[in-house]
């Protein structure tokens, strides 16, 4: 790492005791950052020197820092994972920005996501809507025959985009509703795409919907936000399937919502 | 039977469809009104004649009726969703940016654009179905003289500017409203995406252009 190129920054990042602490913005400098370094290694950067000042070091969600495990956040400069496309926060490298920027951190924000610390929020509602309908239920036992359920190359490919959905919320954070309809959308239509999910695709996309909308999640206004700040590049054609799969199952399925 | 329907009323996914459709319904009524406009254009009988045909019908009452009920769902529904919005998120964030990849004008401003829509509409009914009388003879039947309301109105320049700049913000509803209407009834698919968004575009322009047409004849055509 030559020393030449290190950069300084201005911090200005949101601090915040606990989920019942108001917080607020605090400034930071923080010297010999890398180019080479990622947003996050920049954060352990900044931490190591507050622990070594003996002020509280500042509370961040991470785990795999490869991009793809989704539990990365931050809306960086009010962009959710940052200024790159089709970027997770750890995979935002530091040569993103200049020496001197004023880099503005901010935690996710939605009344479905309560900032437990600092900019760490929980996002334990998504984990509901999941367990609200987002699975197949399958017999367990001997691996079915490879091939024996023929699926389309077009649908199979559909699929796999829908699932490529990592479930870190920047979509709602990004959404001016805090609507988390991509998010549902990715995971309805992972399953409703494939033979599979069929046969419980009525109910899932309407007790999905239903506990979406219990948890406070604000309503999608086709702006594609969403789609324009999703780390994976999940599309809103997945909002539109849901939309007609939900008209269709309250139109002729059996199945009701749960209430 | 009545609660299992309200379930789905309450619904977001469903009070967006409700929206789309009595807004795609609304863009018919503009359609429609139009092409009565374009009458002024043939001359005040024809336009007088149209106006008295349609308000002599005992079935405008029922057609009047229709029209406002898919007003007050649009407008009522439009405040149910904007107010749930804002309290999605109660704490707002210190610094937003705009990807440039999503949001566009038309789309971030449909609440103003509606409320805008919404005191022309008023001021509209005032002047007009509301406004002053004047009687004209046609073929020995008495009429009312629509075509001198509107025409008089329109010779004050405000008038005309006020017109042209609702007729703006209509358009600029319309342009994102007509592809967001299919899209939250589900209607996606990448054959017909790209044109979705073009006809929503020029039926905007041409609702708007041709809305902005009446006013500036009328008054180009002086006090005739
Ligand atoms: C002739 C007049 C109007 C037409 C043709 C029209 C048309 C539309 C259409 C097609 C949509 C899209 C629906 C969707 O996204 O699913 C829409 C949305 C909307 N309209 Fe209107 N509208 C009109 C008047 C109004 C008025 C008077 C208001 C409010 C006072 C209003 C407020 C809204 C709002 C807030 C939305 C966005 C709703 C959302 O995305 O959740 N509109 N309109
Ligand atoms: S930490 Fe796993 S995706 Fe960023």
């Amino acid at each position: 790492m030559s020393s030449d190129n290190l950069m300084t920054l201005n911090l200005k990042i949101w601090r915040q005791q606990n989920s019942k602490d108001s917080g607020k913005i605090q400034d930071y400098v923080l010297e010999g950052v890398s180019p080479d370094s990622s947003f996050l290694e920049m954060l352990d950067q900044l931490n190591e020197k507050l622990i070594a000042e003996g002020i509280d070091p500042v509370s961040f969600d991470h785990d795999c820092r490869e991009g793809i495990c989704g539990m990365c956040s931050l809306m960086i400069n009010g962009q959710a994972h940052g200024p790159e496309r089709e970027t997770t926060t750890c995979q935002l490298h530091m040569r993103k920005f200049n020496d001197g920027d004023t880099v503005v951190i901010e935690p996710f924000r939605a009344r479905a996501f309560p900032v437990l610390k600092d900019l760490m929020v929980d996002r334990g509602a998504f984990d509901e809507i999941i367990a609200a309908g987002g699975f197949t239920n399958v017999n367990t036992g001997n691996a079915p025959d490879a091939n024996s359920i023929l699926i389309p190359q077009s649908d199979a490919e559909l699929a796999m985009d829908a699932a490529a959905c990592i479930g870190c919320g920047a979509c709602v954070a990004s959404c001016k509703n805090a609507s988390a309809m991509l998010f549902v959308s990715a995971k309805v239509s992972q399953l409703a795409l494939l033979p599979q999910g069929q046969v419980e695709a009525d109910q899932r996309v309407q007790n999905m919907v239903a506990k979406m909308d219990e948890l406070g999640f604000g309503n999608c206004t086709n702006e594609a936000e969403c789609e324009a700040s999703c780390p994976k590049g999940i599309s809103i054609s997945n909002i539109a399937r849901m939309n007609r799969d939900y008209l269709s199952a309250a139109v002729k399925s059996k199945a009701e919502p749960k209430a | 039977m009545a609660s299992k329907l309200c379930t789905y009323l309450k619904a977001s996914v469903v009070k967006k469809q409700v929206m789309a459709v009595t807004g795609l319904l609304l863009c018919g009524f503009l359609v429609s009104h139009l092409i009565g406009n374009c009458l002024i254009y043939v001359g005040s009988d024809a336009f007088n004649t149209y106006a008295h045909a349609l308000t002599s019908n005992k079935l405008i009452y029922v057609a009047e009726a229709i029209l406002a009920a898919i007003f007050f769902t649009h407008i009522g529904l439009a405040i149910k969703l904007t107010v749930e919005n804002k309290k999605a998120r109660p704490v707002q964030y210190y610094m937003k940016q705009k990807t440039g990849r999503g949001a566009t004008f038309a789309s971030s401003t449909m609440p103003y654009t509606g409320m805008l829509i919404l005191v022309f509409l008023i001021i509209h009914l005032i002047n007009f179905k509301f406004g002053p009388v004047y009687m004209t003879q046609i073929d020995g039947i008495e009429v009312r003289d629509l075509h001198k309301t509107v025409v008089l109105y329109f010779q004050s320049p405000l008038n005309v500017l006020w017109y042209v700049i609702a007729m703006i913000a209509l358009g600029i509803h319309v342009s994102h409203g007509f592809w967001s209407a299919f899209q939250s009834l589900g209607f996606s698919h990448p054959k017909y995406n790209c044109g979705l968004k073009l006809i929503s575009k020029l039926f905007a322009v041409v609702i708007a252009l041709g809305y902005i047409a009446l006013p500036i004849y009328c008054y180009l055509l002086g006090g005739k």
